[in-house]
């Protein structure tokens, strides 16, 4: 019998997948402070999923091209003199609304809506799983190659500028990560709880590390944990799987929290 | 050849003219710094030369394959972002630990390579910002305020360590600051700059500029003539010393 054919065991591998994928660039959501673009972009995906069904397309193709659309007229925008908090704040909601009314419109789709807006994770498929990890691996080479670039431009725009890296390339690279996690994780934890799973795992890592590269290993880490804590827990209490996922990765931030606490003292 | 030639340039920013007719060059192993009162587009001239800001008339010509170094004006190190001294020293590029700690050494600090960046004072992360730039080993080292925070004798202290620099890596430097009467001692050229260059030259011919006092008053003259008079012997003198300045 096939390892796969296990429904837990493909659960538990998207679950990893995903948390790998999220590790290394909730890291940078964080140093960046682009928690609500995390969200915004993750909130436009259900317009992807709208679209995509109703071309008779792959979700993930959906999913990925309106995240991306929305992360660039966001950073777009953004340079044009809007408040990024207003813009942010008017288009993840717009986005969420345009895309619950899109799906509306659906007729003869009999489509579970929750299962999008809350991961379904249970239900991923082998065909899932290699969208999933293949996206995760894209991932990783793509925030691997650019990881120096990336991080000096972060520390300062004008700093990489004069190393001869361009802050706006490397802005759009991370544009780019953000759409594909967004677009591979939605099975998992669903459009309302990515930036959950992004931001997180890299806040609690945040106080055991030293460095830049740590931080993102321990993040995937705790990232890794929540998952796999989380799906044992649902299966335990009976309880929705991305949201107990979320859950998990959650208390771990409070015992983190804690911890540094009672260690400063 | 020039290591920078800027020609006429102009710099809008946000419908705002900051910069215009701008004409200067910079030459291999001279200290030029460039003062102005606040919003007098120096930071942007800088970040012209670094490529940061597009101009919207006249050019701006590198010596191709020209090395800056760069040391910002200021650097937030957001707190969620751990960051060592030696992984600071080694972005963008990778570099060993014998050249970190030599870095670290030639700008004029200790081993702190385990030190996290946020830990640092203000003295010492400015100095680090420096030993970066100096591991790019630069032609010129441009300095946008690099001595904001500081106390006086410290960028005094910092403004020495430059000259260092220069003279053992031989480099041109570029410089921004607030600290006249501190800087003007240790540059051979001064741009007074306000949307366009006031006046230039020696230190001595622009403190006694007429556009130079219209825009800083002559208050500072003082304290200029101060410090030249306690390093005066550290200082060599091909021109005629100007006693009008001593008090």
């Amino acid at each position: 019998m096939n390892l796969l054919d296990s429904f837990l065991t493909r659960a538990a591998l998207a679950g990893l997948g995903v948390a790998v994928a999220a590790a290394p660039l909730g890291c940078f959501v964080v140093w960046r402070r682009m928690a609500y673009f995390g969200d915004a972009t993750a909130h436009a995906a259900i317009l992807g999923v709208a679209l995509a069904l109703a071309f008779d397309l792959p979700i993930f193709a959906g999913v990925l091209f309106i995240a991306l659309t929305m992360a660039m007229s966001v950073t777009f925008l953004a340079n044009r003199g809007q408040s990024m908090d207003t813009l942010l704040g008017v288009m993840a909601h717009s986005a969420l609304a345009f895309g619950l009314v899109a799906v509306s419109f659906l007729e003869g789709i009999r489509i579970d809506l929750m299962a999008y807006l809350f991961g379904d994770i249970l239900a991923v498929g082998k065909t899932d799983l290699a969208v999933i990890w293949g996206g995760t691996l894209l991932v990783l080479a793509l925030i691997g190659w650019r990881w120096s670039a990336l991080l000096t431009a972060t520390l300062n725009p004008d700093l990489a500028q004069a190393s001869g890296i361009d802050p706006k390339r490397e802005q759009f690279v991370l544009t780019i990560a953000l759409a594909l996690v967004v677009a591979v994780a939605i099975k998992v934890v669903g459009v309302l709880l990515i930036a959950a799973l992004l931001l997180i795992p890299a806040a609690t890592a945040r106080h055991f590390a030293i460095t830049p590269e740590r931080m993102a290993l321990l993040a995937a880490g705790i990232g890794g944990a929540a998952a796999l804590g989380g799906l044992r827990a649902a299966y335990v209490f009976d309880t929705p799987t991305g949201p107990t996922i979320v859950c998990v990765a959650a208390i771990l931030f409070a015992a983190a929290n804690l911890l540094q606490v009672l260690r400063a003292r | 050849m020039s290591l920078i030639d800027i020609r006429g340039l102009a710099v809008r920013l946000g419908g705002r003219t900051v910069l215009h007719d701008v004409t200067f060059a910079l030459e291999p192993g001279e200290i030029v710094t460039i003062v102005g009162p606040n919003g007098s587009g120096k930071s942007t001239l800088l970040r012209a030369i670094i490529g940061a800001v597009q101009p919207s008339a006249g050019m701006v010509a590198l010596k191709p394959g020209l090395r800056i170094g760069y040391v910002p004006q200021r650097l937030h190190i957001d707190p969620t972002l751990p960051m060592t001294v030696r992984r600071f020293l080694g972005l963008p590029k990778h570099v060993t630990d014998d050249e970190a700690h030599m870095a670290l050494h030639e700008a004029g600090v200790g081993d702190l390579g385990k030190r996290q960046m946020t830990d640092l004072s203000g003295g010492q992360f400015q100095r680090v910002l420096l030993a970066r730039a100096l591991l790019a080993r630069p032609e010129v080292l441009i300095l946008d305020e690099a001595t904001q925070g500081m106390d006086q004798p410290a960028s005094a202290d910092f403004y020495r360590q430059i000259e260092t620099v220069r003279r053992d890596l031989g480099c041109a430097v570029l410089m921004v600051s607030h600290e006249l009467h501190v800087v003007m001692a240790a540059s051979d050229r001064v741009i007074c700059l306000n949307g366009h260059i006031c006046c230039q030259g020696e230190p001595e011919h622009v403190a006694s500029a007429p556009e130079y006092r219209a825009l800083f008053g002559t208050g500072t003259q003082g304290a200029l003539a101060l410090y030249r008079h306690e390093h005066s012997h550290s200082h060599e003198h091909d021109h005629p010393h100007p006693h009008e300045h001593a008090e």
